[in-house]
């Protein structure tokens, strides 16, 4: 049905946004929780900073990567001295370029559980003799699974269909950071390849349903738990 | 084990400034909504941390800000069983009632927490989850929840306000055999007079955020000087009695008090079991010679201890007989007339008796 090079395009937008969604998780639910539950002068300022990438153009995102984590960027130097991680021009950069751009919906959706959560519940399991990370860790985040849930699928839909910044920070190489939507990109502009692009657009679109539909029956479960019933 | 407290806490426009003691056994923490007794519980349990404050649970330091001492809430091992239950809705009954061992230091025999299970009635609900519950069933499951992490003192903020009259009747039976089972001190919060009647031996009332009255429930509540108290159309005096026999051709329970026995409907109460039995100061007549051959079966003698302003018509008048305190309202007509004074000798009639918060309460 598909051939081996949009299988590979296919596979490798699996592989990045996996790996975007899963690293960025614990980052997400601290943030998340910081922004829920913090009041700090200066919080606003790590608000905006978190949802920038909604607002910012993904070229602009995708440059400021380039610019930070690049070859000759202050953090992609860091990076790859003291721990080997490179990011430009490989498929690891196409995942920290999704990570950045579903970040925010992520951290949304586990804020807005976070937010539900009754705060009461944590006095009185610390009434329990639970201290703060056990009350977190048997308590929050039970709660707010399905808010997590529903982030981590959101986020993953969101890196199936970035494009900007992640042809902006690591190209458009086949096979490396060659994604679903750099793919479809492509055939577009190639005469005659109309036919790889529409299968491609189909994939897409069935990955992009699947991932709403699943969202929206965790979030139902979610709330039926969350009520006690 | 004793709780001690003394504390000083302002928050806005309000202040609390509270210091009492509680003994062994249950203490009401008495007042209207408002007066501070909430804050003053969260202090205790360490939900809120008072700008001065010394608190103390069996010798144990928990809060003393004068050497910078304050235990967190979790290492305090104090109970909580907050007015609405708060329930895990993720866990069922079973895990919510295991939720603090796995905190607890010194595991409690399995034994203990059968028998408190076994108490509280709640083995049929183990498997549930909280939403299914009904509010007394919920409660009492809170309650089980606080007590199985073996707390050295259980805090109850007034567990029954949420919930409805039948069902307050159905788990005040439970604090009851806590409250004389258990070993530890329970400071059960409310501002509903018939439960503090029912249950507390001792009572520390506060209003606006300072200490109004403590003591003996039976004394605190007899007293004619504290308006909260005096001024209420159902003020009365609380009589410790113990069941004697039961009469089945009249349908009487005779009991035995300090001041000698008094008659009253037939009671389901076991012989020798103890009642808190209420008499209201409006059902006592008081006369100055033995009264003959009246209708009422129970007639006490005792002196004036003393009198005060009911409201502008009527007086309290507080007695003693033989070391059991009763309160009497009377016109101030009637006052005058018998020319009522501390030191007099009276008999007192006593016209119904009432059991706070049982099934029906009815006259004798």
């Amino acid at each position: 049905m598909l051939s081996p090079d949009e299988w590979t395009a296919l596979s490798l937008s699996l592989r990045v946004a996996a790996v975007a969604v899963l690293a960025s998780l614990p980052f997400a639910v601290l943030a998340a929780y910081l922004l829920a539950r913090w009041r700090f002068p200066g919080i606003v300022v790590i608000d905006g900073l978190i949802h920038l990438p909604l607002t910012l153009p993904p070229v602009v995102t995708g440059y400021l990567l380039l610019l930070s984590f690049g070859t000759q960027g202050f953090a992609g130097r860091f990076l790859a001295e003291h721990l080997g991680i490179v990011f430009a021009f490989r498929w690891t950069g196409a995942a920290l370029a999704a990570a950045v751009m579903g970040f925010p919906l992520m951290v949304r959706a586990i804020r807005l559980s976070l937010e539900a959560v009754d705060p009461r519940l944590e006095e009185a399991a610390s009434t329990l003799g639970a201290r703060p990370l056990w009350v977190f860790a048997t308590v929050t985040l039970p709660l707010i699974g399905p808010g997590i849930v529903s982030g981590m699928i959101l986020a993953f839909a969101r890196a199936m269909g970035e494009f900007g910044a992640t042809i902006t920070f690591v190209s458009n190489i086949p096979g490396e950071t060659q994604t679903l939507a750099s793919a479809i990109y492509t055939y577009t502009q190639m005469p005659g390849a109309d036919a790889q692009a529409l299968r491609l657009t189909a994939v897409a679109v069935a990955v992009s349903m699947l991932a709403l539909m699943a969202s929206e029956w965790l979030a139902r479960r979610g709330r039926k738990r969350a009520s006690g019933a | 084990m004793s709780l001690h407290v003394d504390i000083r806490h302002r928050q806005g426009d309000f202040e609390l400034q509270v210091a009492f003691d509680s003994p062994q056994g249950l203490t009401a923490l008495f007042g209207q909504s408002g007066s501070g007794k909430t804050t003053l519980v969260r202090a205790i349990a360490g939900l809120l941390r008072p700008q001065q404050a010394r608190i103390t649970v069996g010798g144990t330091v928990l809060v003393d800000t004068a050497v910078g001492v304050f235990v967190p809430t979790h290492r305090r091992r104090i109970g909580y069983v907050f007015q609405e239950p708060r329930l895990f809705p993720h866990l069922t009954v079973r895990q919510n009632l295991g939720y603090g061992r796995w905190f607890a230091a010194d595991r409690r025999a399995a034994a203990d927490d059968a028998r408190l299970v076994e108490m509280l009635d709640i083995e049929p609900l183990l498997t549930r989850h909280p939403g299914s519950l009904s509010g007394g069933e919920r409660q009492r499951v809170a309650i089980g929840r606080a007590l199985l992490c073996a707390p050295q003192l259980l805090l109850m903020d007034e567990p029954l306000s949420q919930i409805d009259a039948a069902r307050k009747a159905e788990i005040l039976p439970y604090v009851e055999r806590l409250r004389d089972e258990l070993k530890i001190p329970i400071v059960y919060v409310s501002h509903a007079l018939d439960e503090v009647v029912r249950l507390a031996g001792h009572l520390v009332c506060i209003g606006n955020g300072r200490l109004l009255a403590t003591g003996p429930t039976a004394a605190v509540l007899t007293r004619t000087d504290l308006p909260m108290f005096a001024r209420r159309p159902d003020a009365g005096a609380v009589v410790a009695a113990e069941v004697l026999g039961h009469d089945a051709h009249y349908r009487l329970t005779r009991l035995h008090c300090a001041a000698g026995d008094l008659w009253v409907p037939q009671l389901d109460h076991a012989v020798g079991s103890q009642v808190n039995v209420w008499v209201r100061a409006q059902d006592v007549t008081l006369a100055l010679q033995a009264p003959q051959e009246i209708s009422a079966l129970n007639v006490l003698t005792g002196t004036i201890t003393s009198i005060g302003r009911a409201d502008d018509s009527t007086a309290m008048v507080a007695l003693d007989c033989n070391g059991l305190s009763l309160l009497a309202r009377v016109t101030r007509l009637s006052a005058e007339r018998l020319q009522l004074r501390s030191g007099l000798s009276v008999h007192a009639l006593v016209k119904s008796v009432s059991f706070p918060l049982a099934a029906g309460n009815a006259a004798a």
